[in-house]
């Protein structure tokens, strides 16, 4: 059967092309993988490679012709001794097109209204025992907590074993658990996450611990374009149980290349999830959430944190649900909204705004991605003002979004303008005086509240 | 440290593979070449998008390496990966319609060339950025070291990857941890338009695990049973706890990077040479004449290669694209 040749689109933007040169003569045969013709794209001179054995019957485009459209016959392959008068078109010509999709077929489901949202499930209030226990401690128990229950679950990072944790984080795990369990890495950011994303593909479920997440950033490709983009890239066929946690923002006076948040970097990226906790009870139930979610999730601790001490559910099932935000302190005058170490800054705001007669809202948002946006905005409705209170730089951080959450949310109901609490935009320095002056403090929330509240 | 090259011409009897295995090679070997015959054809036709990287000339590669492992191994690579799919057994009607973009792909036209995967076939990708498969190939040995259950990780890079430092914090920990893995290193000569003489300070790439306590063997990569032969024994190393391994393949690939190369960094003289000398399978459809196989006998393969990739083409262009809903769905799993 004959078949022609169509002039062949070289390039994702190629429309037409000069045939540059023929390499076979009319009556020659041809094999599979021969190179039939040379043509001129814009870009570039490319070859032509015949897909079929037989004769090169007939030269329908003589060399030199410029302006051939893509998919215009070029020249016609024939078996050997066919007549060439019958051709038949090659070419995407399907007539019946049957419906018979080779993969499962699946229900079309409604597009969610936008893709940070997530109804997530109710929390409900613990009224079981507690132990006063500092962050630090509480990380340590959900991790353990989740070893016992789960043999896939493991820790693998940069001293998390011998060491204990380079901030104590993994305290008595090694010997709990044991090497196999408890990994400690050479210091190969890229490689170990590499490897966690592997190993979830696996269907294991690592705890990946950066020292600090300033040294993520030599393994974000992983993180964004192995981690987060997977699931989707394969139709929903694989998943990738993975947790990358350690502290995130600034230290004390460790200066520029340790001292960053990476909120709004992370929270940018769907196929993610991320969370950045501030009380004890939510470190330990957010991170046993995190460790028995199916996705990869990014938890961000803070170091001047984990020192800190809150009472914390003894409970091993419990667990606070990703994807809502808490309201920490309700007030009826204006909405304060933080998360990490910031909900410490803005509750001791809201205590000085009450003694100035300023009535404020403290939400803690605890998960950055998916956002929720209806605790804010039905807070906002309430007072009609909001302060967003970050530690991150403020352009394109959690606080832009925030505003843009309130025009498309919470326009009507604004009394003022959106008003940014966020850290400096410089790197961050290392003298003491200039440090203190690029980091929010609670004075900076307590201004922004007031000049939103016109007081 | 077991250094060695190995390109010497292997007797079939010896190595135990059948007639009826050869046979199977021989098809498996055609069924990539037409494959990506007709796939640079639909590309021409614009039916498939974006890039395209065929791996044609290849084939004895991924033929003589797959047929080394057992059930249950598990295989990444980067993405050149059209033949890697193929070889582990997925259908090429479903990798063809995700090249087309269309309802029935592997990944349900989310995907496209580079990024497939079947957990059923345990292929793990089908990678765009190139070395990030390594680090991920590494995690899947880590897997089975951890469970103890026997397997191995095959990773394939190609002499391009070969550069990137994850690749070294990959060896350094598979060295470290003693991994069950091989690394099968493709160097086709030529990372997109470079050369590998003009992009590494060595060439011999057998050579690069070395500092992490990692053998690597040489092997002529268009010689199907010459990767067969290499390939169990890399297998079997890495499966008896000795670690890892590294398989250097001297391979070619006719085609251009991807679609839209210029092929202006070698000349055509070379090209055609390795097609008409070393073409890896001219050279076994030799042998199995020699070895007495009739030309009817390969006629009728090439008959059923030739019907099935016709097959897979048009289901790729009859496959309606993804419902628009599709947009949202897959970007999480449900908790």
């Amino acid at each position: 059967m004959a078949t022609e040749v169509l002039m062949p689109a070289l390039s994702p933007t190629m429309t037409e092309g000069k045939i540059a040169r023929w390499l076979k003569n009319e009556g020659e045969p041809v094999r599979a993988g021969d190179v039939l013709a040379e043509i001129e794209t814009d870009k570039a001179t490319m070859e032509v490679e015949a897909i079929d054995e037989g004769i090169l019957a007939r030269i329908v485009i003589p060399e030199g012709t410029e302006h051939v459209a893509v998919n215009t016959p070029i020249a016609v392959i024939a078996d050997d001794g066919e007549e060439v008068g019958t051709v038949k078109k090659a070419g995407p010509v399907p007539t019946a097109r049957s419906e018979v999709p080779l993969m499962e077929a699946r229900p079309s489901r409604p597009p969610p209204a936008a893709a940070v949202r997530l109804a997530p499930s109710a929390e409900t209030e613990y009224t079981g025992k507690t132990t006063t226990m500092t962050v630090r401690e509480a990380l340590r128990d959900a991790m353990a907590e989740e070893m016992r229950r789960d043999e896939a679950v493991f820790l693998i990072g940069e001293e998390v074993a011998e060491y204990q944790g380079a901030y104590k984080v993994s305290q008595g795990l090694l010997q709990e658990f044991g090497p196999r369990r408890v990994i400690d890495t050479p210091i190969t950011e890229q490689g170990f996450t590499g490897l966690g994303v592997g190993a979830a593909f696996a269907g294991l479920r690592p705890i990946v611990e950066f020292m600090t997440f300033n040294f993520a950033m030599q393994a974000i490709d992983q993180i964004i374009n192995s981690a987060a983009k997977t699931r989707y890239m394969s139709g929903g066929q694989m998943t990738c149980p993975i947790v990358f946690r350690g502290p995130n923002g600034i230290a004390a006076r460790v200066a520029a290349q340790h001292s960053q948040c990476y909120a709004s970097w992370y929270a940018h990226v769907p196929g993610l999830k991320v969370i950045a906790p501030y009380t004890g009870a939510d470190h330990k139930g957010l991170l046993k959430a995190a460790i028995r979610d199916p996705n990869p999730v990014v938890f961000l601790e803070h170091e001047l944190v984990y020192g800190e001490s809150f009472a914390v559910p003894d409970d091993p099932e419990f667990i606070v649900p990703i994807g809502k935000a808490r309201i920490v302190r309700p007030g009826e005058q204006v909405t304060i909204t933080a998360f990490s170490r910031m909900v410490k800054l803005a509750m001791q705001a809201a205590e000085e705004l009450e003694k100035a007669g300023i009535s404020a809202e403290v939400i803690d948002l605890r998960t950055l991605r998916p956002f929720d946006i209806e605790t804010v905005v039905a807070s906002v409705k309430k007072t009609n003002r909001i302060v967003a209170v970050e530690e991150g730089w403020p352009f394109a951080g959690i606080g832009a979004e925030l505003a843009a959450i309130m025009m498309e949310g919470s326009f009507d109901w604004l009394d003022a303008p959106l008003k940014r609490v966020a850290g400096k935009d410089v790197p961050l320095p290392y003298a003491a005086n200039l440090e203190r002056l690029a980091v929010p403090q609670v004075e900076d929330v307590v201004a922004a509240a007031r000049e939103v509240a016109y007081q | 440290m077991a250094v060695k090259r190995k390109a010497d011409p292997v007797k079939f009897a010896e190595l135990g593979v059948s007639p009826k295995e050869l046979l199977r090679y021989y098809r498996d070997m055609l069924l990539i070449r037409r494959f990506e015959e007709r796939a640079g054809q639909m590309y021409g036709m614009g039916l498939i998008g974006g890039f395209c990287h065929l791996y044609i000339g290849q084939e004895a590669v991924v033929i003589g390496m797959q047929s080394a492992l057992k059930e249950g191994d598990t295989i990444v690579t980067s993405y050149r990966d059209h033949g890697h799919m193929l070889a582990c057994g997925m259908d090429p009607k479903g990798v063809m319609a995700e090249l087309t973009g269309r309802r029935g792909g592997y990944s349900h036209g989310k995907g496209g060339s580079m990024h497939m995967f079947s957990r059923e076939k345990n292929f793990f990708g089908g990678h765009g950025i190139v070395g990030a498969q390594v680090p991920i190939g590494t995690g899947l040995a880590f897997a089975h070291h951890y469970r103890g259950n026997g397997l191995i990780c095959v990773t394939y890079l190609g002499d391009g990857a070969i550069n990137q430092g994850q690749v070294y914090e990959s060896f350094n920990m598979a060295g470290l941890w003693k991994l069950p893995i091989v690394y099968v290193i493709e160097n086709n000569r030529y990372g997109m338009g470079t050369s590998i003489d003009r992009a590494s300070a060595r060439t011999d790439l057998f050579h690069r695990g070395m500092a992490y306590g990692i053998p690597g063997e040489q092997v002529d990569g268009m010689n199907v049973l010459a990767v067969y032969e290499a390939g169990l024994a890399a297998a079997e190393h890495a499966r008896s706890g000795q670690g890892s391994i590294t398989l250097e393949m001297m391979t070619y690939r006719y085609r251009g990077h991807s679609m839209s190369d210029p092929a202006k960094y070698r000349t055509r003289d070379e090209v055609n040479r390795m097609r008409t000398e070393h073409d890896p399978i001219e050279h076994l459809r030799h042998r199995l004449l020699e070895n007495g196989t009739s030309e009817a006998e390969l006629k009728k393969i090439e008959g059923q290669v030739r019907d099935l990739v016709a097959e897979a083409a048009q289901f790729a262009q009859d496959s309606p694209e993804p419902d628009p809903a599709e947009l949202w769905t897959d970007v999480l799993a449900e908790a």
